[in-house]
């Protein structure tokens, strides 16, 4: 079968761009070889949003008084609580589906191997089926890194997949790794009622984030009752009949073991490009991740790649937007090459995190002379009356010309705000125009105008 | 209380200006009439009058500043006998299209709309930043390719070098900016653009790009106009004396009286057809080009337009021809002849819709009574809006105008 495009992967780069090609005129076929909607869909993103909706409902049950409510013991159904972020992935898979269906995508199931230019096979069940393209996407994504000394048992070492799906609840839990999965479980956990250590590498949590955002959510997640082991190493993590048994080396040189119910590794991912062909189609790679030239394209004509296979920073939107991106070229349109200095960051957990551009730190190391907006969460009406008052907006502009470099909030719903100041940055709105912006008042929201008005001096509610 | 002296308006639709030169420094007493600075725009440069009396107490925008709003506050005159009224937060004002703009003496509202108007919809052409990162670099968005979009100019066109952005990401291929930046290893100097230029650099553009142009070129005979010329001149003094170029003009305009099909300009959804004929002369002058206007010069004698001809030229040439000579012109004429060039084939001056360009006049062999002879050629090309004219129409204004050059004395029939 001879198609325009084969893409190979269907998450979100794959979906999206199959879904692009198709109405751009192109003739596509997508190949899957688990579910469609790959990772974020059906193991990532989605069940994981899920999850949380239900630890924070269970978190104001938990604290019904403050808002003048009672309950008579709250509780839990573990199962149902997972059941519930599986038939929301199941929901949402059918979607896809439905959309490949809709923009007449042939969906083909199996593994998928590149033996030449041109040509892909996909195998399933001992049947293969060859199919030919002038040009394929390599849209395979990326799985959970393991520890080198600890491999994961889904017994009482997890990742990912086993800490969406768990069978009984952890105890004592170890989160290792502090990016946004490990916090976003240990979030969830630590709501659901476990006693949750983070261990670190680095020196601080969230390491992407701005410095104060790290420093912000250190305090708050201690105040949970979470414990945060930083400058950690993993030097064993042996498994027995009732936990897990840790030895942690901070980088003070202090020695600790501890024992857990079950530990949750999530340091990282490998990018997917093994067992492709890759290798003897002589595909660049670079740490890992398929080079690509700003537009998806390899140094091997007619095989392009995105997404989280293609490079950071590891996001479903971000592999979105290389998929369009990629696509619209090879339609031969003209749009600006994959740009990744305005991709947010959302980090689910209690609080929210969510930033975009650069972090202070920085924009300074670039040479921007820098003006810093502070908003905190207590100077606004709503957060307060919301019973949220936790959090700050910060923003950084560049003092010479007034471009919003940064921005990195902390807070509640913060992830749905974070798209007005990638607005504004898409815009290149410059200060004047979100001074500018009237805001909705009683919102949340009024806090990003707060912040730039902060950075010269005129904010007005602190 | 101090007297604000604000930036006037050349015309009515003038937005901004360059304050060229200040005649005047602090301290110096100024009485009514006293010409207090050089306010200079696309076309010339004009003289301020005071129309106030005082003390010049602070002079708020320097010598040379360009694109000084109408209306902005450049100077603060005291009242003889008051104290010092230097102010440090006098801001700019704001220009509002209410405002009545000062009217300069001697400049008389009599416009055809050919001066800049700024981007009515600057939201949709360049972003907020890249407006900024312009104005603050001197660069004129005008002549920048946006690659936003809907062609919306975006930072990147600028080319400017920032400060590098950390990005983890892999090599990336840029789109390429509009070419700003000089190659590198290139020895030159930046020289400024004058309003004039900016505006030439625009309008021009503008023309090229929207205007459907064709050329109709014909090859006149010279030899009587010249002979026609000698003759005349012999009767003439000073001003009055012609130039070939007086009786080009001269025959432009009697053609399009002939051809008023060709004496148009094109509107949208309407042509207008003149009834007069106003020619637009091309002048070169330091710097740039203008087109000072010779109105109805189809009516007048040959004597009258060389003498207007020169006039005009030698304002264009000191920089103070005022709007209402050079703005408007049915037709334009542009002479490259005094440089040896052969044909030119111009761009034309919108929102007319023809302009001839003429070459020199030179011997060439050419076919007199069966038999290859020497005459003194010129080549005349029209460039023509196809909009409002077609290919006939052209043609026949082609025609008419070398019927009236190869055999001048229809000039007066």
């Amino acid at each position: 079968m001879t198609y325009d495009l084969i893409v190979l992967g269907s998450g979100p780069g794959g979906y999206v761009a199959a879904i692009r090609a198709s109405q751009l005129g192109l003739k596509t076929a997508i190949v899957e070889r688990e579910r469609l909607g790959g990772i974020c869909l059906n193991w990532g993103c989605i069940p994981t949003k899920a999850l949380l909706r239900s630890s924070e409902i269970y978190h104001y049950l938990t604290h019904l008084d403050a808002y003048g409510l009672s309950a008579e013991r709250p509780g839990f159904d573990l199962t149902r609580v997972v059941q519930r972020s599986r038939t929301v992935a199941d929901q949402l898979n059918a979607g896809v589906k439905g959309l490949m269906k809709k923009h007449r995508i042939e969906v083909h199931e199996g593994v998928g191997t590149i033996p030449a230019r041109g040509r892909l096979i996909v195998e399933k069940d001992g049947a293969k089926t060859e199919l030919s393209a002038k040009t394929i996407i390599v849209a395979t994504g990326a799985r959970a890194r393991e520890l080198p000394i600890a491999k994961a048992d889904g017994e009482r070492i997890w990742i990912y997949r086993h800490a969406m799906t768990p069978r009984e609840m952890p105890t004592r839990l170890l989160v290792i790794g502090s990016g946004a999965i490990g916090i976003e479980f240990a979030s969830f956990y630590s709501d659901m009622g476990a006693e949750v250590t983070i261990a670190e590498m680095l020196p601080r949590i969230l390491p992407v984030e701005d410095e104060e955002v790290s420093a912000f959510m250190a305090k708050a997640l201690t105040r949970q009752g979470m414990r945060l082991v930083t400058g950690a190493s993993i030097e064993s993590l042996e498994t027995g009949t009732g936990g897990v048994t840790a030895t942690i080396r901070t980088a003070d040189g202090a020695v600790e073991t501890s024992e857990y119910s079950h530990a949750i590794v999530a340091v990282g991912i490998v990018p997917n490009t093994e067992n492709i062909g890759l290798e003897a189609l002589g595909v660049a790679l670079d740490r890992g991740h398929i080079v690509n030239d700003g537009y998806g394209r390899t140094n091997v004509e007619g095989i392009l790649a995105i997404g989280d296979v293609a490079g950071p920073p590891w996001l479903a939107h971000k592999a979105m937007h290389e998929a369009i991106i990629c696509v619209e070229k090879l339609a031969g349109q003209n749009p600006h090459p994959f740009d990744n200095g305005n991709i947010p960051g959302c980090t689910y957990s209690r609080p929210q995190v969510a930033s975009v551009g650069l972090t202070e730190a920085r924009a300074k190391e670039a040479g921007h002379a820098v003006k810093i907006g502070k908003f905190p969460f207590i100077g606004n009406g709503k957060a307060i009356a919301l019973g949220e008052a936790e959090g700050f907006i910060k923003t950084v502009i560049d003092a010479a010309t007034g471009e919003l470099l940064g921005a990195h909030m902390v807070g509640a719903e913060v992830t749905e705000l974070i798209q007005g100041y990638t607005i504004a940055r898409e815009l290149e709105s410059t200060e004047a125009e979100l001074i500018g912006t009237t805001f909705p008042h009683p919102t949340l929201s009024e806090m990003m105008h707060e912040s730039i008005l902060s950075a010269y001096g005129r904010a007005l509610h602190v | 209380m101090a007297i604000e002296i604000k930036m006037p308006a050349l015309s009515p639709t003038m937005e901004e200006g360059t304050l060229a030169k200040w005649l005047v420094k602090e301290g110096d007493t100024i009485r009514a009439g006293d010409l207090i600075a050089e306010i200079e725009t696309d076309k010339a440069t004009m003289e301020y009058e005071s129309a106030d009396e005082g003390v010049v107490a602070q002079i708020l925008v320097g010598e040379g500043t360009d694109e000084v709003k109408v209306g902005t506050v450049i100077a603060l005159i005291a009242l003889d006998g008051e104290a010092s009224v230097r102010s440090d937060s006098v801001a700019p004002l704001p220009v509002s299209a209410e405002t009545p703009a000062p009217v300069l003496a001697g400049a008389v509202a009599e416009m055809a709309d050919e001066l800049a108007l700024i981007d009515a919809a600057p939201a949709r052409k360049a972003s907020p930043l890249a407006r900024r990162l312009a104005a603050a670099k001197g660069i004129d968005l005008s002549t920048v390719a946006g690659s936003g979009a809907g062609g919306r100019i975006v930072r990147r066109d600028l080319g400017i070098d920032l400060p590098a952005v950390a990005a983890p990401a892999p090599a990336i291929v840029a789109s390429p900016p509009a070419a700003i930046l000089p190659p590198p290893d290139v020895p030159h100097d930046t020289i400024k653009l004058s309003t004039m230029r900016k505006t030439i650099a625009r309008r021009l553009s503008e023309a090229k790009q929207t205007v459907p142009h064709f050329y109709l070129a014909v090859d006149c005979r010279l030899d009587a106009l010249l002979a026609l010329r000698a003759q005349l001149n012999a009767t003439l003094e000073g001003d009055a004396r012609l130039s070939v170029n007086d009786m080009l003009v001269k025959a432009l305009a009697l053609a399009l009286a002939d051809v008023p099909e060709a004496n148009v300009q094109f509107a949208g959804d309407e042509l207008y057809q003149f009834q007069r004929v106003d020619i637009s002369m091309a002048v070169a002058i330091d710097g740039g080009l203008v087109t000072p206007v010779i109105t109805d010069a189809a009516n007048l004698r040959l004597s009258a337009i060389a003498a207007r001809s020169k006039a005009l030229a030698a304002k264009a040439r000191d920089g103070k021809l005022q709007p209402h000579e050079y703005q408007g012109g049915t037709a334009s004429l542009s002479n490259l002849g005094m440089f040896g060039i052969r044909q030119i084939i111009p761009v034309i001056n919108p929102p007319q819709a023809v302009i001839l360009g003429v070459g020199a006049g030179e011997q060439r062999p050419h076919v007199i009574d069966g038999a290859v002879g020497i005459a003194t050629m010129l080549t005349a090309t029209g460039s023509f809006d196809h909009r409002a004219i077609d290919g006939a129409v052209g043609a026949r204004l082609m025609a008419a105008f070398r019927a009236l050059v190869e055999e001048p004395l229809r000039m007066i029939a």
